[in-house]
């Protein structure tokens, strides 16, 4: 972000927030939603750590980009449609 | 208009004519005062603020950081013990880059204990980022409050202004107060570019890794730089405004000298009288007091020790194992230009024990053959 | 579907929690229930580093990052400033277990005193995580962290910090738990509408420290209340009230699912089972008599 100590605030402030840190690559287990079985009660979005769960068209989308894999999603699902699996 | 106050209550009044906007402060001998008076401004209504009584001093260095992180212009004062507490905060306060102004009474550090005076408390925080006012007088003690916000604000840092405790602190001394429109021309409300602000989001001290660390850390020296020049056209401005007129070193009867004493604080008062009494005697002998300590003004120590062949430095302190720390930093600036004339080094007066007009006396005429790095004044 | 909680998000992508971080999730529900309109002050603990190094943060709210043991008192710093702003903004300390409990608990009581108006909110993982899982005042009894190895466990019991707000007399104090995220903001905005210091600590599981899966976060933080080991309830202005009334789970089962507690003995398990059941009778009798004396 800085060339040189001149282009830099005058102490430690952001300027920027953290999506550029793609906490997706972090995974060894990546949660797949079954849409056929979820009855999009959003527990799985509620419950993300990451905030990486979005919901889009009234239906739970998994943001691969920064899902650290933790599983937490696909151990409370009530309906179990979101299975971990090995990267 | 004048009124005869306390040094302490010169810092009460400084910090309500500049109008600080958040006070937090734990009560400390010698300092009591100084917060005691703010108290009834505040109860009274007669000055806006927020008095924070906090329930120790590491507390109240913390919420001015807060204070100041979010815009508002903050003050404490403490001493000795109280100063020692707050030691990580100082250094949040000016690596945070925050503007924060106190009053520091100088307190001798226990055990055993003790109220009385020395530096000890105050040099100790030399390598904090705090710049470092010793005043001499009531009239400086109000006056340079005023000016520390305007410096500080100016380079984002923190600034402390010492008074020596009892000497200084709990004696009585005409001071003028001026109208609080000029003052308000002179130090205009803090408005800072950077502030806690949830329209701008920023979050501030968060984890640095080496990268940029280092170039944060630069950013302080190269404003404490400033803070030199600052000082001096504040001085110089303050002077137009109100009549008094202050800089980095005040020379008193410098001119045309050979012998120069150093020394810092109210005790160069008694060193005026010293200089007086030899000067009509015909010696060529003057006096550097040392406002700042931080920034050290080494130019300005170096321009003096040219035209001189002998430096007498008078330390209410000592950095045990070293010597004395006033006498340490102005050789310190000497050595990389060659300047190579001697230099006395005293320690005196430590815990409060009188440094009168005879004992400086002594030591001028003690300061003589090969230079000692350090000689214990009056030791029993 | 309605959803349950808020749906805005003031936690951005990108941060740097562990996988199940339950400090990463109390976060981003307290966010929810705050709203953009509302200063944080975090002092060292894991959310110094969870936020984003510089120039970064994963916060869509001002940060000020403290030193550990002045949550409140930098808090209370910016409150003052509020006030002599004439904002309303909401000032957070946001703080862990070590910086509350312990090393910050002066600073804390002296703001509780005064009565700062910030909202305090501790997110309990019950040990320094930050540093390496190391023993703080909340760590429970017969628990492992580096400095209690399992050799020489957690001989003390978790310090009782919410009873120690209560009676400083503060007009809210509550507990929580990330797994009843609709409880935990409530609870928030409630607190947010009094005058005051106000302390609410949320149980936030670290899977890391307590040797658990990551997917076990929410299972586990549930059966911390189902056993009556965390019990949810809020104290407001000195009335009692219990959250959560069912505690239909043992001890053992919830400690079987930690590698914290894997040393433990029956005996040992059993001894803390009556302690819960102790302190469960204790707490149900404050409501009932606290719950009389407001009528
Ligand atoms: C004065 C001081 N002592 C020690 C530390 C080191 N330190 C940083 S975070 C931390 C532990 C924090 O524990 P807790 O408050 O429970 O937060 P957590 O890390 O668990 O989120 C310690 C000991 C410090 N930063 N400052
Ligand atoms: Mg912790």
């Amino acid at each position: 972000m800085f060339k040189t100590n001149k282009d830099m605030p005058p102490c430690a402030m952001s300027l920027a927030d953290m999506s550029h840190n793609k906490t997706g690559s972090w995974r060894t287990f990546k949660p797949v939603l079954d849409e056929n079985k979820c009855i999009k009660c959003f527990i799985c979005w509620k419950f993300c750590p990451e905030n990486s769960i979005d919901i889009e068209n009234d239906m739970p989308k998994i943001n691969y980009d920064y899902c650290k894999g933790c599983g937490i999603c696909s151990n409370e699902c009530p309906k179990k449609c979101i299975e971990m699996v090995e990267e | 208009m004048k009124k005869v106050v306390t040094g302490n209550y010169a810092a009460s009044y400084g910090a309500k004519v500049s109008r600080a906007e958040v006070v937090a402060a734990y009560p400390i001998t010698p300092q009591t005062q100084i917060v005691e008076k703010i108290a009834s401004f505040v109860a009274n209504n007669e000055m806006d603020a927020e008095y924070i009584k906090v329930e120790s001093e590491h507390s109240a260095m913390a919420a001015c950081v807060g204070a100041s992180a979010a815009g508002c212009r903050a003050y404490t004062a403490t001493s000795a013990q109280g100063l020692a507490l707050m030691h990580e905060m100082l250094h949040w306060a000016a690596n945070a880059r925050l503007p924060v102004v106190m009053a520091n009474v100088n307190r001798a550090m226990g055990p055993p204990w003790t109220v009385w005076t020395d530096q000890n408390d105050s040099l100790s925080q030399r390598d904090t980022g705090w710049l470092q006012f010793y005043c001499e007088n009531s009239q400086e003690v109000f006056d340079t409050t005023i000016q520390a916000y305007k410096i500080c604000e100016k380079i984002g840092l923190p600034g402390m202004l010492v008074l020596d405790a009892f000497i200084l602190s709990h004696t009585s001394e005409p001071v003028e107060i001026y109208d609080q429109d000029r003052i308000d021309k002179f130090l205009p409300k803090y408005n800072p570019r950077y502030k806690l602000e949830p329209s701008e989001t920023h979050a501030f001290g968060g984890l640095t890794t080496p990268e940029w660390y280092y170039e944060l850390r630069y950013k302080i020296q190269s404003a404490m730089d400033e803070g030199l020049k600052e000082i001096e056209s504040v001085g110089k401005d303050f002077g137009k405004m109100f009549g008094r007129k202050y800089g980095l070193i005040e020379k008193y009867r410098c001119d045309d000298i050979d012998t120069l004493l150093v020394m810092s604080g109210s005790t160069a008062s008694t060193g005026k009288e010293v200089i007086d009494r030899l000067r009509d005697n015909g010696e060529r002998i003057g006096l550097a007091r040392m406002r700042v300590f931080r920034p050290f003004p080494k130019q300005e120590m170096r321009k003096l020790a040219e035209d001189v062949n002998k430096i007498i430095v008078i330390d209410r302190n000592i950095s045990f194992g070293n010597e004395g720390i006033f006498f340490s930093e102005l050789k310190s600036a000497l050595y990389n230009e060659n300047t190579d004339i001697p230099v006395y080094g005293f320690i005196a007066g430590l815990g409060g024990r009188d440094i009168t007009m005879k004992d400086i006396e002594g030591m001028i005429k003690k300061a003589d053959g090969k230079p000692k790095d350090i000689i214990w004044w009056g030791l029993k | 579907m309605k959803l349950t909680i808020p749906g805005e998000e003031l936690m951005g992508h990108g941060n740097l929690s562990c996988q199940g971080c339950g400090g990463s999730l109390a976060m981003r529900y307290a966010l929810k229930a705050l709203g953009r309109d509302t200063i944080a002050v975090i002092p060292a603990c894991c959310w110094s580093i969870i936020d984003g190094p510089f120039p970064y943060s994963c916060l869509k709210i001002p940060v000020f990052h403290t030193a550990f043991e002045t949550a409140a008192s930098a808090a209370s710093g910016v409150s003052a400033a509020m006030k002599i702003k004439g904002k309303k903004t909401t000032v957070l300390a946001w703080a862990g277990d070590g910086g509350t409990f312990d090393i910050g608990i002066q600073a804390l009581s002296g703001a509780a005193e005064r009565g700062d108006n910030i909202i305090y909110i501790c997110y309990d993982n019950e040990a320094y995580m930050n540093t390496g899982i190391q023993r703080s005042s909340a760590t429970p009894y017969g628990a492992w962290t580096t400095t209690t190895p399992a050799k020489k466990f957690k001989s003390a019991p978790k310090k009782n910090m919410v009873e120690i707000m209560v009676a400083h007399k503060i007009p809210y104090t509550a507990t929580a738990c990330i797994a009843y995220p609709e409880d935990f903001i409530k609870k928030i905005k409630k607190a947010k509408g009094f005058q005051g210091t106000k302390y609410i600590q949320v149980l936030a599981p670290c899977p890391t420290g307590w040797r658990y899966d990551p997917a076990k976060t929410i299972e586990l933080s549930k059966m911390a209340v189902e056993s009556g080991i965390y019990p949810l309830y809020e104290v407001e202005n000195g009335i009692y009230k219990i959250s959560r009334k069912a505690k239909n789970k043992t001890v053992k089962e919830y400690i079987k699912m930690q590698g914290r507690f894997s040393h433990l003995t029956g005996e040992v398990i059993d001894e803390m089972q009556k302690n819960v059941d102790k302190e469960w009778e204790l707490l149900i009798r404050k409501e009932e008599f606290y719950g009389h004396t407001k009528e």
